[in-house]
């Protein structure tokens, strides 16, 4: 029997504020027009489609190959219309509509899409996100009652281990490791803690996961949470993203009623209850140790390790503190098995990794590829480069605790140990792209304020050190700096980086030091002789 | 036998910027110890020890009071640096700019100088309040008042508020015989 | 009693298990610097000065705030180390307004020691100069937010010793403070009990008794240690 068609229209923050919702009234104002009800074609709200900076997004499913229109206005309702519901019967060139569609179709064979490989990103763009009927037909929650059904926690643990995945929040602690630390802890409560706190500038992965496929979070959730041996977590989500905050308390309350949550879920032993913390804007709190004292009710600031949360955590008790992207991948991994995931990218960084691409890029959006991909493969082909087609500059990735990589070393593969190596890191998955007009003395002095505003004020040298950072860099970016600036300036950025408490201190130097290793004559150009400073009447600091 | 022709004495110079003089009068309290230094040194420029108005040039040493807060202080603080071996900065006000800094809290430090002849002339002022205005007489003040290695290299700190005259005499006996003092310790480095 | 013995800049030494670094570094009298560490409670590792090299530890640790474990070999005064408790020194004074000259605190103060200890005779780091405001509405003591260095033992003290959490920390990152009650004037916090510990443990002039004037504070740092301890021994015959 054939599939009837249907449109699947982007309903995630990006393409909303595009005009996707008043595209979709318009599309259902024009099927009704049209004359055909729900059931012949279905006009469903999904979650992100991938081209962000192309939106709104509508898909085209019908019984000939998908088709994606992007840019699409209510005046191209009637068109998208008469498209999708031909699609079956002609080729889209001819389909009635189709010349006024041509601008805004979509090549789903271009190498922004094709090279692309969906693990965690499955259901996003697929299912309704606020559909827990959508969400289990699509097969969500099936691993979780298999676990329960026929697995035991260590079993479950031990093809997490097998998969290889590694934290993907940033640090890429080995998830399997985590997992087993919590659960070999003595006999007690446990507690699971999803951190989707994603602060950082130009990282959108976690906050398209939560407003596409809450489902398969909660499902990634429940099933560590049945590893390690947990009956009550947490989603800890930055205030910043009511839309996803609002499908995720949806998504849960819609898990409860079907006996996913709650206690004897599917009808078993194992108890879990879920709920969503939101943060009060405070980057910090992304980090681990102020994410659960703010969960706690108390001041979000970072705590010296040991003890780590896997040992005591939320009230003192074990806790397992994943991000968004790790809890998502795990479904997949229990389904496929971890060989197969282990299988995916490279020999230390496994699997697949979502990125956030934006910046000088013709593609903006999300990226899901294999660990390992080259850094070129990911901004060049699948990002298109620089929009007037120069040469990249640098491309951003970790956001202020990251660097930027230089052009020269686009060819690095894209895993945890290549991008520390040069300098930066993989953090959460935001990749900024900058072109040739980029100053950067100006990018570091942009994060730097960042780290400024966001530091929580605790250790010294990230409360004075980032502002005394900011100033140096001012020096650059004005043209009034020193010789002995630049020996400051590194100096500084050294004991930052080593002295301060929590990773948000000792990562803020970062995007100093690799400017400072790759663009150095850049911040040589800002500096005149002191002489010259005090002639100029620039004797203020 | 002749005589050995005396050694050629250092040339010293003791420097008053925008402080209380406290130091000098700290300088002072080196009692007998200042006949020693007169047989070591010729003291060139000093504004407790000669009536020379223009910093000369080639001074081996020179003290200098005071935080950089006004055109005057930073012309000399630079003719200071130009013509001298050795620069110290000596005592709080040239470390830190101390009290004399003060001023910088009005405004934030951006424009201390505006807020803080606003206030005194004008805000605390009685009814004929106004600003001073005299060009080429008295000296304007800078946007911020400065410590000197802000403006100016330095090489040696003496901290203080004033450096006791037995802090002084620690630093500058190793120098008459160009040996650099040990700055380390209580007796040495304290502020206040 | 178990031990742990491990090796600090050389020196074997032996503490009793669960001792910190810190104590084990006092026991090889080895002077590791501490700003916000008090003994009696506790540690929050927030001034940094304690940070010693542990051989095969990528990181450098808080002495303060990390357990001594057997076979550790600790280096406390190496030059980057040294290099570094100076920065941060400096850092301090140029963050908030530390005027020596006309403190109360002037001679006991902690801030100025470090200063004379780590060796710091100037601050490469410009002065910040931030307006701060100052608390005077208490009848006994007042709070001089330009003095304080956000050490948090006014904080710890009240929570910990006296139980009475007049103290916590307001805003974020340069804005931070301190706040009294719910970000109240001093003076109208009922729950504080005047008791004068927060005084006593204040490292700096930040918290001073209202008669004192320049360099007459005397402080008493020594106060949370013997409470602590007389409240776990039992030393009072009403407990």
């Amino acid at each position: 029997m054939p599939v009837p068609p249907q449109l699947r229209c982007c309903d995630a923050s990006g393409c909303r504020s595009a005009g996707g919702q008043a595209l979709r009234s318009a599309l259902e104002g024009a099927r009704d027009a049209a004359g055909l009800d729900a059931d012949a074609l279905t006009i469903k709200p999904v979650g992100c489609l991938r081209l962000c900076g192309s939106g709104p997004l509508v898909a085209c499913d019908g019984p000939g190959p998908t088709q994606l229109f992007g840019g699409v206005s209510p005046e191209h309702a009637g068109a998208l219309i008469a498209a999708s519901h031909a699609a079956g019967l002609a080729t889209s060139h001819t389909a009635s509509g189709g010349d006024a569609l041509a601008a805004h179709r979509l090549d789903l064979e271009d190498s922004f899409f094709a090279l692309q490989q969906p693990v965690v990103l499955e259901g996003c763009g697929q299912v309704n996100p606020e559909s827990i009927d959508d969400a289990l037909a699509f097969g969500t929650y099936a691993q979780l009652r298999r676990v329960l059904q026929e697995l035991t926690p260590e079993q479950v643990r031990d093809e997490v281990r097998r998969s290889g995945l590694r934290g993907r929040g940033g640090a890429g602690y080995p998830t399997g490791l985590k997992w087993d630390t919590v659960a070999l802890q003595p006999p007690g409560p446990r507690y699971v803690v999803c951190n989707a706190d994603e602060g950082d500038p130009g990282a959108f992965m976690d906050r398209s996961v939560l407003e596409s496929d809450p489902h398969r979070l909660i499902e990634g959730m429940a099933i560590a949470a049945y590893a390690v041996g947990a009956e009550r977590g947490f989603v800890y989500v930055r205030a910043e993203y009511p839309l996803a905050i609002e499908r995720l308390r949806l998504a849960l309350q819609q898990a409860r009623s079907r006996h996913l949550l709650g206690n004897h879920i599917d009808g078993t032993t194992f108890n879990l209850r879920l709920e969503v913390r939101v943060g009060a804007g405070a980057y910090v709190c992304g980090e681990e140790t102020a994410l659960l004292l703010s969960i706690q009710g108390q001041r979000g600031m970072p705590q010296p390790r040991p003890p780590f949360p896997a040992q005591s955590g939320l009230w003192g008790a074990p806790t397992l503190i994943n991000n968004v992207e790790t809890f998502t991948a795990v479904p997949a991994i229990l389904r496929e098995g971890g060989d197969w995931y282990a299988a995916i990218g490279t020999e230390h960084s496994k699997g697949t990794k979502v990125f956030a691409l934006s910046g000088a890029v013709v593609n903006t959006g999300l990226v899901e590829v294999p660990m390992g991909t080259p850094l070129r493969t990911v901004v060049e082909v699948i990002g298109g480069g620089v929009p007037d087609g120069s040469p990249i500059k640098a491309v951003q990735t970790g956001g202020p605790s990251g660097g930027c990589i230089p052009a020269e070393r686009l060819d690095t593969p894209v895993d945890y140990e290549s991008l520390l190596e040069l300098g930066s890191m993989m953090g959460s998955g935001g990749m900024v792209v900058m072109g040739a007009s980029t100053s950067m003395p100006e990018v570091a002095r942009h994060f730097m304020g960042f780290s400024v505003n966001e530091s929580c004020g605790k250790c010294v040298p990230c409360r004075a050190g980032t502002v005394q950072l900011a100033q140096l860099l001012d020096r650059f970016v004005e043209h009034r700096a020193t010789p002995a600036d630049m020996e400051r300036l590194d100096a500084l950025c050294q004991m930052v980086k080593v002295t301060s408490l929590c990773g948000l201190g000792q990562s803020a130097p970062n995007p100093v030091l690799s400017t400072l290793r790759w663009f150095r004559h850049e911040y040589e150009a800002a500096c005149r002789e002191p002489a010259a400073c005090v002639a100029a009447g620039g004797v203020e600091p | 036998m002749t005589p050995s022709p005396p050694a050629a004495k250092l040339r010293l110079a003791t420097v008053w910027l925008a402080g209380c003089s406290g130091c000098h009068m700290s300088f002072l309290d080196l009692d007998e110890f200042l006949f020693d230094l007169a047989e070591k040194v010729d003291v060139v420029f000093s504004p407790v020890g000669t009536d020379v108005k223009i910093y000369p040039e080639n001074v081996d040493i020179a003290l200098v009071e005071g935080a950089v807060a006004n055109v005057d202080n930073l012309e000399l603080a630079l003719q200071v640096r130009q013509r001298t071996g050795l620069v110290i900065s000596f005592g709080d006000c040239a470390v830190t700019a101390n009290v004399p800094g003060l001023r910088n809290l009005l405004d934030a430090g951006h424009d201390s100088a505006k807020a803080v002849l606003e206030r005194g002339y004008l805000e605390l002022a009685d009814a004929t309040g106004q600003l001073p205005f005299a060009p080429g007489i008295v000296p304007e003040l800078l946007p911020r008042v400065l410590p000197l290695h802000e403006v100016i290299p330095v090489d040696l700190y003496l901290p203080g508020c004033p450096p006791s005259a037995e802090r002084i005499r620690e630093a500058i006996t190793p120098l008459l015989s160009g040996e650099r003092p040990v700055q380390e310790g209580s007796a040495m480095l304290r502020f206040g | 009693m178990s031990v742990v013995t491990l090796t600090v800049n050389g020196q074997d030494v032996a503490v009793p298990a669960g001792a910190s670094l810190l104590e084990a570094t006092r026991a090889a009298e080895a002077n590791v610097p501490t700003l916000c560490h008090l003994e009696g409670l506790t540690p929050v590792s927030s001034c940094r000065l304690c940070l010693v090299e542990v051989e095969g530890s990528g990181k450098l640790l808080p002495a303060c705030s990390t357990a001594a474990a057997e076979g550790m070999v600790v280096h406390t005064h190496t030059p980057r180390l040294r290099e570094y408790r100076r920065m941060t020194v400096e850092l301090f004074f140029a963050e908030g307004n530390h005027v020596c000259a006309v403190c109360v605190a002037n001679t006991h103060c902690e801030l100025q020691d470090m200063a004379v200890t780590v060796g710091m005779d100037h601050s490469r780091f410009p002065y910040q100069y931030p307006q701060r405001p100052v608390d005077a509405t208490h009848p006994q003591f007042t709070l001089d937010h330009n003095r304080c260095i956000l050490c948090t033992r006014c904080v710890r003290v009240c929570d910990e010793i006296e139980g009475a959490h007049v103290w916590d920390i307001g805003s974020r990152g340069g804005q931070c403070h301190i706040v009294a009650g719910l970000d109240e004037p001093w003076g109208q916090v009922q729950a504080c009990t005047s008791c004068g510990k927060c005084v006593d443990v204040c490292p700096t002039g930040a918290l001073f008794r209202n008669s004192d004037t320049t360099a007459e504070k005397q402080p008493n740092t020594t106060l949370p240690a013997l409470l602590r301890t007389a409240r776990e021994q039992h030393r009072w015959h009403n407990q």
